[in-house]
């Protein structure tokens, strides 16, 4: 097992020892889609370990198979060779251990706000009250500014109000990790800064381990520990990882002044352009 | 003179009919009231020219035929006879008209003695009841069927049995396609499965359909007197339309959003939490344009199943009024004609109404 991340604490499950900081571990990781001309390597040889209450970016070209990292973490598409685990345990399939935040927010949209929210939450509190699962429901949905919008139905909000119930739909079921799919790629960027804070606001409290895919090199910055860089595929792989150095929590104000932000902006810029 | 008198009341009637559309339609945005007014308008245009084409059209239809008689007449039985034929035809005497394409004014005027004779027959009922009432309740107490009135049925009742056959019918569809619907939608394998059977029969004809359930109720029904034209009339027209209630449930369910079904998959739900909280729901849409079109095709396909089947309805009415020949026959069957139009109408604007509601997607909707 790959254990560059050294630690003294160790945790153990199943009989294996790993690095106890360790959350999420891809490992030789590949996935392979065959086509008549022969087998499409998508990513080859992926190492990546995410620590626990890490907020990681993963930047890179379009087509470089970061959706397919990410719906492989999740456990929604099979994994080629390699493997994938959660705090030692091999991803077998999805759960909700590891909450995904859609690009398109994939609300029911015959259902309310409100019901969309429980939908997760009776779900993983099977044995809470009726009342305690409402709270926790409406407690998140309070936090992503929906308090007036319970009983709205889902396609009766906008698409920024959509993706909030997302968010709050994703963080009610206490994932382990959260895996977020350009959860802002189809939004306004006024929206979008108002979704980011948010997002980082309930992040700061819950300190969810996040998995983040995005194309928006402040969004990467603002957002992350460590901005994770993806080479073009076929055959991607992790091309770069910056570290961002910068206090939690964080201002948007202040991440503008620090002059670090515009050494990683170019690093991360300079990666891109080649 | 009286036929003006005609084409008013039947122009009130229309203004009325568009009130009560407007209501049933939900969604008539307000442009202004000219745009309506100007819409109304260009409506009771057309209606008006179009009850002026049908009776220029029936004019000369009727001039065609009284002058075939009247050379008929000359041709086999001489002048003398050739005279009276016309003279017959011009005082209107019943016994020698033109049998052709009645008049809008001759249809009214159908409409109007079915309307009458309903209330004749009604009135009949009710003395029939009253007279049997003592008697009834004797034999209901000695635990023997009650005497039931048997006589013609009225126009009224026929309409109602003809609806309440398409009821039955579509209630049958709706029964069997959109359960069945649901499980080949839910499995790949038992849709090609299936596949065959529901391409082979689905083209199948009204008629045949008929035939079929006639072949089987019969057999069950051995030994029993009771008539059984309505149950097969209802199976035969619920056999009929049920295809598009089936595939298009078997579509809805297949083709749900890949989103919906991932976000279950992240969640965890359970078979029955999927099929009912994410799959049902997000497949009612077209399950009920399904079931519009199998209302509308019952509709369609109940004349000719009645017709076959001898059952108390439209279709009978008018295959009877048909062979009959009488005087206003023709005019009778026009009658039906609307009547099968508008209602088919109205119970696809009560489908399209239901639908609107179950939809969640509204400006999806056409």
């Amino acid at each position: 097992m790959n254990t560059t991340q050294q630690s003294n604490e160790v945790y153990s499950e199943n009989g294996i020892v790993y690095p106890s900081k360790v959350m999420l571990d891809l490992a030789k990781l590949k996935k392979v889609y065959p086509t008549p001309k022969g087998d499409y390597v998508v990513l080859e040889d992926l190492n990546l370990q995410i620590l626990k209450e890490e907020f990681v970016t993963i930047i890179g070209h379009s087509g470089c198979g970061k959706t397919t990292m990410l719906s492989m973490i999740a456990g929604l598409n099979p994994i080629s060779g390699g493997n994938i685990s959660v705090l030692g345990n091999p991803v077998k399939g999805p759960g909700p251990d590891r909450g995904v935040i859609f690009q398109s927010p994939s609300l029911m949209p015959w259902m309310t706000a409100l019901q969309n929210v429980l939908l997760g939450v009776n779900q993983v509190f099977p044995h809470a009250t009726k009342g305690q699962r409402q709270d926790i429901a409406k407690y998140y949905l309070h936090k992503v500014g929906l308090e007036d919008a319970f009983h709205k139905k889902a396609s009766e909000l906008s698409q920024g109000m959509q993706q909030r119930v997302g968010i709050a739909r994703a963080f009610a079921i206490k994932p382990k990790v959260l895996l977020l799919d350009e959860p802002f790629g189809m939004l306004d960027s006024l929206t979008r800064g108002e979704l980011q804070d948010i997002l980082i606001e309930i992040w700061n409290k819950e300190k969810i381990t996040a998995v983040m895919i995005t194309h928006d090199v402040d969004e990467a910055i603002f957002l992350a520990d460590r901005v994770v860089m993806m080479t073009s595929g076929p055959k991607a792989k992790i091309g770069d990882i910056l570290s961002i150095d910068f206090e939690r929590p964080r201002t948007r104000k202040s991440v503008l002044e620090n002059d670090d932000y515009y050494t990683y902006r170019k690093h991360l810029i300079d990666f891109l352009e080649h | 003179m009286e036929q003006e008198m005609v084409l008013k009341k039947e122009k009130s009637m229309s203004t009325n009919f568009k009130q009560i559309l407007a209501k049933l339609t939900p969604s008539i945005k307000k442009d202004g009231i000219m745009k309506s007014l100007k819409n109304t308008g260009i409506t009771l245009l057309s209606i008006l020219l179009f009850l002026g084409l049908w009776h220029m059209g029936s004019k000369a239809l009727y001039n065609k035929e009284a002058d075939y008689k009247i050379e008929k007449a000359l041709t086999e039985r001489g002048e003398e006879a050739a005279a009276a034929e016309r003279a017959c035809i011009a005082s209107g005497d019943s016994s020698c008209q033109p049998n052709t394409l009645p008049s809008p004014s001759q249809v009214w005027a159908s409409l109007k003695s079915l309307v009458a004779d309903h209330h004749v027959i009604s009135a009949d009922k009710a003395a029939f009841a009253e007279k049997m009432a003592a008697t009834n309740e004797k034999m209901i107490a000695a635990g023997k069927d009650p005497i039931v009135y048997t006589g013609r049925a009225s126009f009224i009742d026929i309409v109602l049995t003809s609806i309440k056959t398409v009821f039955a019918g579509f209630l049958l569809a709706l029964l069997i396609a959109v359960p069945i619907g649901i499980i080949i939608g839910l499995s790949p394998s038992l849709r090609s499965a299936f596949n065959w059977f529901i391409q082979i029969f689905k083209p199948v004809s009204p008629v045949v359909w008929y035939l079929l359930v006639f072949m089987i109720v019969k057999t069950l029904y051995i030994g029993d007197s009771s008539d059984n034209a309505f149950v097969i009339s209802f199976i035969s027209v619920g056999f009929c339309a049920m295809w598009a209630t089936l595939v298009n449930t078997a579509m809805g369910v297949a083709s749900v959003d890949k989103d919906y079904i991932n976000v279950a998959k992240v969640l965890k739900l359970g078979t029955f939490q999927k099929v009912f909280k994410v799959i049902l729901p997000s497949s009612l849409p077209l399950i009920f344009t399904g079931l519009r079109i199998t209302l509308s095709v019952a509709w369609m396909v109940l004349i000719a199943i009645e017709l076959l089947a001898q059952s108390q309805g439209l279709g009978l009415f008018v295959w009877e009024e048909f062979q009959n020949g009488a005087n206003d026959s023709n005019a009778k069957i026009i009658v039906a004609m609307f009547v099968i139009g508008i209602i088919g109408f109205l119970l696809d604007r009560l489908m399209l109404a239901v639908q609107n509601m179950v939809s969640f997607n509204k400006n999806e909707m056409a």
